[in-house]
């Protein structure tokens, strides 16, 4: 054992053993939420991490199951699908959730209770062995997938590895490592075949990159759920006889944030992602369990992702249990379905108890990052306490899963001194809010993290701004410039087609067009000219003049 | 008499050699003045009384210029280009206009609007659409709220505003702001 081997085990481990409260919401049976029984739906456009969708409908068309909505925008994006057929009632700013608490672009769909697919709708494509990794990208892109585990980022591009990048591993991340969130757990336990099939989905997507054919899965799950342990690995045994590849199911120990990406692969295979770095640069690719059974219900089923597994859990709800939510179900009728709130004050909250997000309004609708919505009793232990001094004493630093150094990140934040922040790695930060949760002077310290990261990104985004206005502000100049030569080019071709004409006909026109070529003795005749004309013209009015009066 | 003849065929041999590299390997343009508009932040206002950006990022080269004349870019740009000369920076100067927190865009109160035109000749980064007696309008996403079309307008239909807050352009504030403005 090397020196630095012993240093890891002596050290503190990283992470936190958390109180899972996960019991509170798996003891229910899951419950499918039919999207033609809700009163209302709001699709919000953006539901993905990259640029927003643009319309192909407008308010007041009818609207089928599986219907696209939106138009696959190039780049980063996703399009978003109708839940059940109705009608499109507004497009309009509804409240959705977002710390900031504003509202964004929503589709508005009224179903209508007929729940009629889309004849035009993802051909099912069950024999997936035959096709390419090329169509197979294609439909995970038009199913409008993206990570389920929370990034939301679009699951075709991750899977869009570069030829030459070989990939040796696929890590289906089953660990929901966050306190409440019950979903993948339940989702492993009723849904452990398509999960298999849609990692093997993955695998032929994927199976060009092997260097040597060899491409192996691991499903990584905490030990905390020995029932979906069970579950998938008897779903496992089914499919022994039929995979030729090797599936591994791994139980990991129970430690917060043991499902972060960077995290579960440095569990699973004990090698660590660059910083800065994605796991491909390691020849990994690391899906959610939720976004491989997505990828399943696309491909083989031909249905795009029009709703998720979600936990309604916390102290201030009847009847805590998982449903599968079509998206775009306001959050209220959700916690409805699942007994009501206990008091009508209670808090709402997306996510779990680290990472989640307070919502503004029990009107948002649920999307596709959504996981888990907690109904919490507004005890007065969970309101943040006022932050102190910082105290120097390190329990951040022992907790950080990403080994970096909260406390002078957070130096560095505060003073807004954004560049030394970069420099102490923190894009490398996952806000786990670890740091946050061990400090005793109740900093927030993951706050001040996001806040330098925002800064910066949108230092940077003012920056490609600025860079595009001085490509346009060239631009103008150039074809102002431009303009004004071809204008004089013009002025010159047509006084010389004039020369050319009448070179020596009419005196006075040339004279007059050569300007500063004529003597002076030609201009004054010129003038004498104009002059005469100028009397002929007078005196003939003059004549017409009374001519005209007479006639009136 | 030997070193007189070996110091200067060397000194001439040397001469020789830098003369060509100065011409092999010349510099086209003012790399200092192209580093300084970079730092620039492109509204071409004008406000430092050079015609645009450019300008001044070469009047600073040529040392004609201070480099606190730039209030759109503000304390952070006095900062970097204080840092790339080398010399200390200094507070926006106030003769030249005064520094906004946030970045305003010229909106076109398009029912005044009488299509004259004049805002769009002005207009250095071409983010004003319109025609002759047609309404015009300001494509926000490209204007860098230098404010040059709002002299010209004979009606005064152009207003200055910040862009409206979405979820897209919202940033985490600073914890500590966020205390003291709750």
């Amino acid at each position: 054992m090397s020196f630095l081997q012993l240093f890891r085990h002596l050290s503190p481990r990283p992470g936190l053993a958390l109180d899972g409260h996960k019991q509170v919401s798996t003891t229910r049976a899951v419950t499918t939420l039919a999207a033609s029984r809700c009163n209302i739906l709001y699709l919000p456009l953006q539901q993905h991490a990259g640029s927003k969708a643009r319309l192909r409908i407008k308010a007041g068309e009818r609207v089928l199951r599986g219907q696209c909505l939106t138009w696959i925008e190039p780049g980063v994006s996703v399009p978003v699908h109708a839940p059940t057929s109705g009608y499109v009632s507004a497009i309009e700013a509804h409240p959705v959730a977002h710390p900031s608490g504003l509202s964004d672009t929503c589709i508005v769909l009224e179903p209508d209770g007929l729940d009629e697919a889309d004849p035009q709708g993802l051909v099912p494509l069950p024999d997936y062995t035959r096709l390419d990794e090329t169509t197979l990208r294609c439909r995970i892109c038009e199913a409008g997938i993206v990570g389920l585990g929370g990034a939301v980022f679009p699951a075709a591009i991750k899977l869009n590895v570069k030829p030459d990048i070989p990939i040796r591993q696929l890590i289906i991340n089953g660990a929901e490592c966050e306190p409440w969130i019950t979903c993948d757990d339940m989702l492993m336990r009723t849904r452990a075949d398509e999960i298999l099939a849609g990692a093997r989905i993955m695998l032929q997507v994927l199976a060009n990159h092997a260097p040597d054919g060899k491409l192996t899965a691991l499903i990584g799950i905490e030990d905390n759920k020995p029932e979906a342990i069970a579950a998938m690995q008897a779903a496992l045994a089914r499919l022994a006889h039929s995979a030729p590849h090797t599936f591994r199911v791994v139980p990991i120990p129970t430690r917060y944030p043991a499902g972060g990406e960077k995290q579960l692969i440095q569990q699973l295979t004990g090698q660590e992602v660059p910083s800065g770095g994605r796991p491909a640069d390691i020849g990994m690719i690391c899906h959610n369990v939720a976004t491989a059974r997505a990828i399943y219900r696309a491909v083989v089923l031909g249905e795009p992702l029009m709703s998720r597994y979600v936990t309604v859990t916390g102290d201030g709800v009847r009847e805590p249990a998982n449903f599968e939510v079509p998206v775009g179900m306001p959050v209220e009728e959700l916690v409805r379905h699942a007994g009501g709130m206990l008091e009508p004050d209670c808090t709402l909250t997306m996510g779990g108890s680290m990472m989640g997000m307070a919502l503004h309004s029990p009107q948002v609708p649920v999307v596709k990052a959504t996981n888990c919505i907690q109904v919490q009793r507004p005890v007065p232990e969970r309101q943040p306490t006022p932050p102190m001094p910082c105290i120097r004493c390190g329990r951040c630093a022992e907790a950080c899963p990403m080994s970096l150094l909260p406390q002078q990140l957070y130096w560095h934040a505060r003073a807004r001194e954004l560049e030394q922040a970069e420099t102490c790695h923190l894009f490398d930060c996952i806000e786990c809010g670890c740091c946050t949760h061990v400090c005793p002077s109740h900093i927030p310290l993951v706050s001040y993290y996001r806040f330098a990261k925002a800064d910066i990104r949108s230092k940077r985004a003012a920056r490609t701004l600025a860079d595009q206005a001085r490509t346009r502000h060239a631009f103008r100049e150039e074809r102002l410039e431009r303009a004004k030569r071809e204008r004089a080019e013009k002025l010159a071709r047509h006084k010389a087609a004039v020369r050319q004409q009448s070179p020596d006909t009419d005196t006075a026109s040339t004279a007059t067009e050569a300007g500063t070529a004529s003597t002076p003795d030609a201009r004054q005749a010129a003038i004498n000219a104009a002059l005469e004309r100028a009397k002929a013209k007078k005196a003939a009015l003059a004549k017409a003049e009374p001519e005209s009066g007479e006639n009136a | 008499m030997l070193g007189i003849l070996v110091v200067g065929a060397l000194a001439l041999a040397f001469g020789l050699l830098l003369g060509y590299a100065a011409l092999r390997y010349k510099v086209e343009g003012d790399p200092v003045a192209d580093h300084i508009d970079k730092l620039l932040p492109q509204t071409q206002c004008g406000q430092c009384t050079f015609p645009g950006c450019r300008p001044y990022a070469e009047a600073i080269a040529a040392g004609e210029a201070d480099i606190n004349q730039c209030p759109p870019g503000g304390e952070d740009t006095v900062k970097a280009i204080a840092e790339l000369l080398g010399v200390e920076p200094k507070p926006v100067n106030a003769e030249n206009g005064t520094t906004s927190d946030v970045p305003l865009v010229a909106v076109i109160d398009e029912q005044t609007c009488i299509g004259c035109t004049l805002c769009i000749k002005a207009c250095p980064v071409d983010a004003i659409v319109g025609t002759n007696k047609r309404m015009h309008t300001v494509i926000e996403s490209e204007c860098t709220g230098c404010k040059l079309c709002l002299p010209p307008c004979p009606v005064d239909c152009i207003i200055m505003v910040p862009p409206a807050g979405t979820p897209a352009n919202w940033k985490w504030p600073h914890p500590q702001q966020q205390v003291q403005n709750t």
